[in-house]
């Protein structure tokens, strides 16, 4: 077997060595009726590299790839161009086979670019501080909620609408077991948020208010109001953004009052993956980094006086704290968060201003010639690169004759709401820069020919 | 912004070759290369990628961003630069062992890597249409396969994103199969000996942690955990292996025990390496088991991931998993079982933890894996594994303190503690005394229930070479603690930094760039 080094002989002398006469006198301690006797029947055995890599190309194959054709789909995770070196750095073996840096002076690769990390995210999101990554944008959110029960010592948080169906599941089946109370709903197919609604609905039992942005039907909104109420009744604003990339055009949520923003890193560096794994994005005002969850990379200096970064503030921490710990969260995201930083760093700040430019003014294109067609119509008054349509008929069956066609056309809302009617012929269709001017006049063919 | 490395160079070491010779211009060693923060070499205007178009203007009237972001941005060349000469800062499996006991530092095979790259796994949407991701669907259905074939149980929950999510995903289960029988079983026994994440988790999903007493030798007291168990225990989380390195001999009989007043059990599966193929957790009567495909099933560890943590359920508590997960139906074809259909093929489920559908690229590393090795391969990584261990355990006992060498074999990990050491020395000396020697430390301090612990996990990838190497350092290094040496105080000596003050980190904590005054 080609990744075990020990040879018979090798295995003898160490059995020697040990004073047994056989491998199963160290498995004595396993009762004899859980001991198998041989490899478990009924499943294969050991394959090549050439058998196995023919075997997941067979099965890959069977999937179509988004830049296979047009490709428009979004509602929290989007394709966008990923640079070459970054797949290129992430795969350095100093950073995917080390493990988290528990040991400083021999971790400082991993350490110093989570610092980085850091700091980029506290500053896109417009916050103090950020943590060292979470498991993605739906679990980020879900420890949003948590960390404003405990600052706010209330139980009643309110989603907004717009909240990603899938992060408000999350949150609803975390809810029950720890008896949050949670107000949430499905939105309706209009161009306003309802974030105005939340602010007259902030009390005194308030914890938090969770609204994304953009939202799940691409709208974005000003949340300063929002914020400025919910200060005044002492709960926190959580903002929620799975398309970082706005953030290069739009104003930051924390510019605008949020408390906590926690996001979805996917956009930049990591790639589609089937939905995982991503990487969540977790910051917020400094006056709360104590009640942070997850792991913070903090400066420090050695022996010696020379810069150098660990793992701080770990008292938090459920290797510590065990049953009184923020989380019970161990690994994260870490290579995402390289693989994030890494694009971030290659962009920079003219670089992503760019990106997210391009962005809009190619959604804005597709939004005008796909209005064009007979009972279509835009549902959003703004938007970043995403943006709801209203088809004359249910957009799940669409989906899918267009897919037939070879048109990835977006996400329909009856994939995401399956019991509201009401949001039936709802389509949220993603545009970045890996589309192209042809992509949008095929779509639009495509979906003029399935409507017809 | 300073272009320079604050930590290496500076005005008043002008002078190198001068009073210290160890003192260079640069702060660099030769290899050994000081490295500066993005911030000190990148500036706004500078950009690695090249655009087809010139930024369009955009209105979004009082929405627009405006304000300086602070992003530096760097050139390719300096990006691939920046980001090399950081990763040789670390310490990798690539380079040696990385003997750290309950993580399972494992070599990660490259075919694993090329397979997850394929573009039908890689570029992939979670919600395209389910007719053109059949062969995605597939691998997660023939992972969950596996895993439930290796592990006798009956049904596997594949959406938890690491260790800890996959316990908690267990504990919600068995939480939702006591609201089914309409029980509220506040209880869960840990013992002390756990990891952390195992009463956090119990803690965040609203039960009580109390501990499982351990006997004098390493294991479950199993006389005083049924003396404990009664109406209001909802269950246990045992790790079997536990982390003294044991199997649980009485496993089964603890798993009567608890079923036979109500409760349920489950199994830490962090130390699934040392069984797998060999012992099925489902013969000990176990409920729920995660399994860390970034452990047992080889996906690298990324520097703290992503990991991922499938749960394996019992019969008894598999109608509470979460949604969603890929089905087969009887014409061949596959389906996500998730918000649309749940009620119908799924009813009693929790509900979902996190958004999509898990962690697709560990599945495809973690299917490639088992693919590779098979049954017999697999089976052939337990005996290796344990042999590894053993042999540390049997190699060092004459310098080095094993508290439970007498309980009989170890499993996959050797646990050791700093017992006979000099006045003043501790198990911190020893591993930061590894670091000179060019191996990463074992895990320190953990369990809880030995005195400065030393947990060394070889895992079944190294050779007997390199086990002999590190053994002998390690042998070395035992005599030098119990020798007092005073050089091994303030080791490492060799590392790119030395030791590092933590202290320091926390009090005055700088969590980004700028914050500490620069």
């Amino acid at each position: 077997m080609r990744y075990l080094p020990l040879t018979p002989d090798d295995r003898t002398a160490m059995l020697a060595a040990i004073g047994a006469s056989s491998i199963d006198d160290l498995f004595a301690d396993v009762p004899p009726e859980a001991r198998l006797a041989g490899p478990i029947a009924g499943l294969p055995l050991h394959a090549s590299e050439l058998a196995v890599e023919r075997h997941m190309a067979a099965l890959s194959r069977q999937n179509r790839a988004a830049g296979d054709g047009p490709f428009f789909l979004g509602a929290g995770a989007y394709r966008h161009h990923v640079p070459a070196s970054v797949d290129h750095l992430i795969q350095r073996g100093e950073f995917l086979t080390a493990y988290t840096p528990y040991q400083p002076e021999i971790a400082q690769g991993t350490l110093q670019m989570l610092f980085e990390f850091q700091t980029q995210v506290a500053r896109l999101f417009g916050t103090d501080v950020a943590n060292a990554s979470m498991y993605d944008g739906s679990t980020a959110c879900w420890e949003a909620i948590v960390m404003a029960r405990r600052i706010t010592k209330r139980g009643k948080a309110l989603l907004s609408t717009g909240l990603h169906p899938h992060y408000r599941s999350v949150a609803r089946t975390m809810a029950k077991y720890t008896r949050d109370s949670l107000v949430d709903g499905d939105p309706s197919l209009e161009p306003g948020t309802d974030w105005r609604a939340l602010a007259d609905a902030v009390g005194k039992e308030t914890s938090c208010v969770v609204v994304q942005y953009p939202d799940i039907l691409g709208r974005i909104d000003d949340m300063t109001k929002l914020g400025e109420a919910c200060q005044a009744a002492g709960a926190l604003l959580i903002a929620v953004v799975t398309e970082p990339v706005a953030l290069g055009l739009i104003k930051s949520p924390g510019e605008m009052g949020a408390d906590i923003v926690v996001g979805e890193g996917q956009s930049l560096g990591v790639g589609l993956q089937f939905g995982g794994p991503y990487v969540g994005l977790f910051a917020c005002k400094s006056k709360y980094v104590r009640q942070m969850p997850g792991r913070l990379c903090g400066e420090t200096v050695d022996a010696q006086g020379k810069r150098g970064f660990v793992l701080t503030l770990s008292t938090r921490e459920q290797h510590i704290r065990r049953e009184k710990a923020t989380s019970n969260i161990c690994t994260n995201s870490g290579l995402c968060a390289l693989a994030f930083s890494i694009h971030m760093s290659l962009l920079g700040e003219a670089g992503l201003r760019q990106l997210a430019a391009i962005n809009h003014a190619r959604a804005k294109a597709a939004a005008v010639e796909l209005a064009k067609l007979p009972g279509v119509s835009v549902m959003n008054d703004s938007f970043f690169n995403e943006f709801t349509l209203q088809l004359p008929s249910d957009a799940r069956a669409v989906v899918h004759k267009l897919a037939e066609k070879g048109v990835l056309g977006g996400v329909s809302l009856g994939r995401l709401y399956p019991d509201n009617d009401a949001l039936a012929n709802g389509l949220v269709v993603a545009v970045t820069e890996t589309v192209t001017e042809e992509d949008i006049a095929a779509f639009a063919a495509a979906l003029k020919e399935v409507l017809a | 912004m300073t272009a320079l490395n604050p930590a290496g160079w500076r005005p008043e070491m002008n002078a190198a070759g001068g009073a210290d010779d160890n003192v260079t211009f640069t702060g660099n060693r030769a290899l050994m290369l000081e490295e500066p923060l993005i911030f000190e070499i990148g500036s706004a205007e500078t950009t690695g990628v090249d655009f087809d178009e010139a930024a369009p203007a955009a209105d979004l009237g009082a929405l627009m961003r405006s304000d300086p972001i602070g992003l530096p941005g760097l050139s390719e060349s300096e990006t691939v630069r920046h980001y090399t000469r950081l990763s040789r800062q670390n310490y990798a499996i690539d380079l040696g062992l990385f003997p750290l006991g309950s993580c399972t530092m494992k070599h990660n095979p490259r075919l694993n890597e090329k397979v997850a790259r394929m573009p039908g796994f890689a570029d992939v949407h979670p919600l395209q249409p389910q007719e053109t991701v059949q062969g995605a669907l597939a691998v997660i259905n023939e992972l969950a396969v596996w895993l439930i074939e290796l592990t006798g149980m009956h049904g596997v929950a594949m959406s938890p994103k690491a260790g800890a999510h996959g316990e908690l995903c267990g504990i919600l289960c068995i939480k939702a199969a006591l609201e089914a029988r309409g029980e509220d079983r506040r209880v869960l026994l840990v013992p002390e000996s756990a990891h952390g994440t195992n009463p956090a988790t119990a803690a965040f999903a609203g039960f009580t942690v109390e501990d499982i007493p351990a006997t004098r030798k390493g294991r479950v007291d199993l006389a005083a955990l049924k003396a404990r168990l009664g109406p209001d225990v909802a269950g246990v989380m045992i790790t079997n292996p536990n982390t003294c390195g044991l199997f649980e001999r009485d496993m089964k009989a603890i798993s009567d025990a608890v079923h036979a007043v109500g409760g349920y059990v489950y199994c830490d599966g962090a130390n699934f390496n040392a069984i797998v193929g060999r012992v099925r957790p489902g013969d000990l009567g176990i409920d729920a088991m995660h399994i860390n495909l970034h452990k047992t099933f080889s996906t690298p560890h990324g520097g703290g991931g992503p990991g991922s943590g499938p749960v394996v359920l019992s019969e008894a508590l598999a109608p509470y998993g979460p949604i969603p997960y890929a089905a087969r139906y009887a014409d061949g074809s596959l389906r996500l079982v998730e918000e649309e259909n749940a009620g119908d093929e799924h009813p009693d489920t929790f509900g979902r933890m996190t958004a999509f559908h898990g962690q697709m690229g560990m599945f495809t590393r973690a299917l490639t894996y088992i693919l590779s090795h098979g049954a017999d391969g697999l089976k052939q990584v337990a005996e290796d594994a344990v042999l590894n261990a053993n042999y540390v355990l049997r190699s060092l006992s004459d310098v080095l303190d094993a508290p439970f060498a007498a309980s009989g074999p170890c499993m996959h990990e050797a646990l050791f503690s700093d017992r006979g050491f000099a006045e003043g020395f501790s198990t911190l000396d020893i591993a930061k005394g590894l670091i000179d020697e060019g191996f990463h430390p074992m895990t320190v301090y953990f369990p809880l229930v030995v005195h400065g612990a030393m947990l060394v996990e070889p895992t079944e990838t190294e050779s007997k070479a390199v086990l002999d190497q590190f053994i002998g350092a390690l042998r070395s290094l035992a005599l030098r603690a119990k020798n007092g040496d005073p050089a091994l105080k303030s080791a490492p000596h060799f590392a790119p930094r030395a030791r590092l003050d933590e202290t320091l980190a926390a009090r005055k904590p700088i969590l980004t760039w700028g914050e500490g005054g620069e």
